[in-house]
């Protein structure tokens, strides 16, 4: 039974760490429990799909399947996290004025919600697939207590996604969207990393250095606490360079971009005034 | 421009470098265990694994000590690319049988 609860929480911590973040990015956003909810159904009914073609998925594209299965579903969750900071960054400071003036709840207009409800899905998907996976293995082998221990795995792992959320939400309001912003940033970047991780397995990427460095000493990747630094900021004991690319690149897109997005909002009434004045 | 050239050809040179022609090490599960339970492999080459999988049920392979992590399914057999290892004894496991799914890579 613990050895069925521990796998099932180590799964289910990775996706709870990931919504839980996606969860307190979207504070404030009217029926945003729906979107969040609706994410995590559709991440179950998406893990058990894969799981039903894990078969097939292991031999498609001459044996790499799996890990370019990997790899897309978290380049896409990449993208759809990518499109929501830039939106935030053009919209954040608006949200954060109006929850502080209406209260709590705003209508967020044509907010990126929907995109963040894919990300709680791939997130869900991915970690819940294998979930699905071992359970049936486990079935197979007539593994006893299987689901006292699925049940403590599944609410331990939730627990700590929501001490997580809790503690987001200790942020103060002012610095709230910042913070999230560059929470979600982080987490992005760490799963360029890990897609590329997988590319290097099935030698679709060149390594570019197989291990730039070996930090495990401090803090090794099976490590709970190793595992949780490696969704929330990319952590790697062990990484390739090319995984430093992937990294950089997306840490470095989303910062110029939010900035960029930022600076060519502001200008506009300082403009006016400027105008005002020379003309007197 | 010219100091900077082995720069970018120490960048550019491993792009072209592929591990098609790794050697290939297999290694067998059953009674999800790992048969051998440990492989000598030569260090600082990239090594092809070959992972056949004779249980009823899945099985993910996968390792703390380097990056591996696959699935093989019941009755199939899945391959990975890993190392290059400096010399030294590096542990995988099967995240799916823990107790006995253990193994050992051991690099010379």
């Amino acid at each position: 039974m613990w050895a069925v609860a521990l796998l099932v929480f180590r799964e289910v911590l990775e996706a709870a760490l990931i919504v839980s973040v996606v969860a307190a990015a979207t504070r404030g956003v009217l029926r945003r429990g729906w979107f969040v909810g609706g994410g995590i159904a559709l991440g179950i009914f998406g893990a058990v799909l894969v799981a039903l073609s894990a078969d097939l998925l292991a031999a498609a594209f001459s044996g790499v399947g799996q890990e370019l299965f990997n790899a897309g579903v978290l380049l896409a969750a990449v993208l759809m996290i990518g499109w929501h900071v830039l939106w935030m960054s053009s919209h954040g400071r608006e949200l954060s004025r109006q929850m502080q003036v209406l209260g709590n709840a705003v209508h967020s207009g044509a907010s990126s919600l929907g995109l963040l409800l894919a990300v709680v899905a791939l997130a869900v998907l991915r970690e819940g697939s294998e979930v699905v996976l071992f359970l049936y293995g486990m079935r197979a082998g007539g593994a006893e207590h299987l689901w006292a221990g699925l049940s403590i795995g599944v609410v331990a792992g939730a627990a700590l996604g929501f001490a997580l959320y809790a503690g987001l939400l200790r942020i103060p309001l002012r610095h709230f969207f910042g913070a999230t912003n560059a929470m979600l940033v982080l987490l992005a970047a760490g799963l360029a990393s890990t897609a590329a991780r997988y590319l290097i397995q099935a030698d679709l990427l060149p390594a570019w250095g197989h291990q730039l460095w070996d930090s495990s000493w401090l803090l090794g990747n099976g490590s709970l606490l190793g595992q949780t630094a490696h969704i929330l900021v990319g952590y790697d004991a062990q990484p390739a360079g090319m995984q430093l690319v992937f990294y950089a690149v997306t840490l470095g897109a989303l910062g110029v971009g939010a900035r960029w997005i930022q600076r060519k909002r502001r200008p506009a009434p300082i403009v006016a005034v400027s105008d005002a004045t020379s003309l007197s | 421009m010219k100091r900077l050239l082995p720069l970018v050809l120490a960048i550019l040179l491993p792009l072209l470098a592929s591990a098609a022609d790794a050697p290939s090490y297999t290694l067998t599960l059953k009674d999800h265990r790992y048969q051998p339970n440990e492989l000598r492999i030569p260090a600082n080459v990239r090594i092809k694994l070959e992972l056949i999988n004779q249980d009823p049920s899945p099985e993910e392979f996968e390792s703390n000590d380097f990056p591996a992590e696959k699935i093989v399914m019941p009755n199939s057999r899945i391959s990975l690319f890993i190392g290059p290892f400096k010399p030294g004894r590096y542990r995988f496991y099967g995240d799916f049988h823990q107790p006995t799914a253990q193994g050992m890579l051991v690099v010379e």
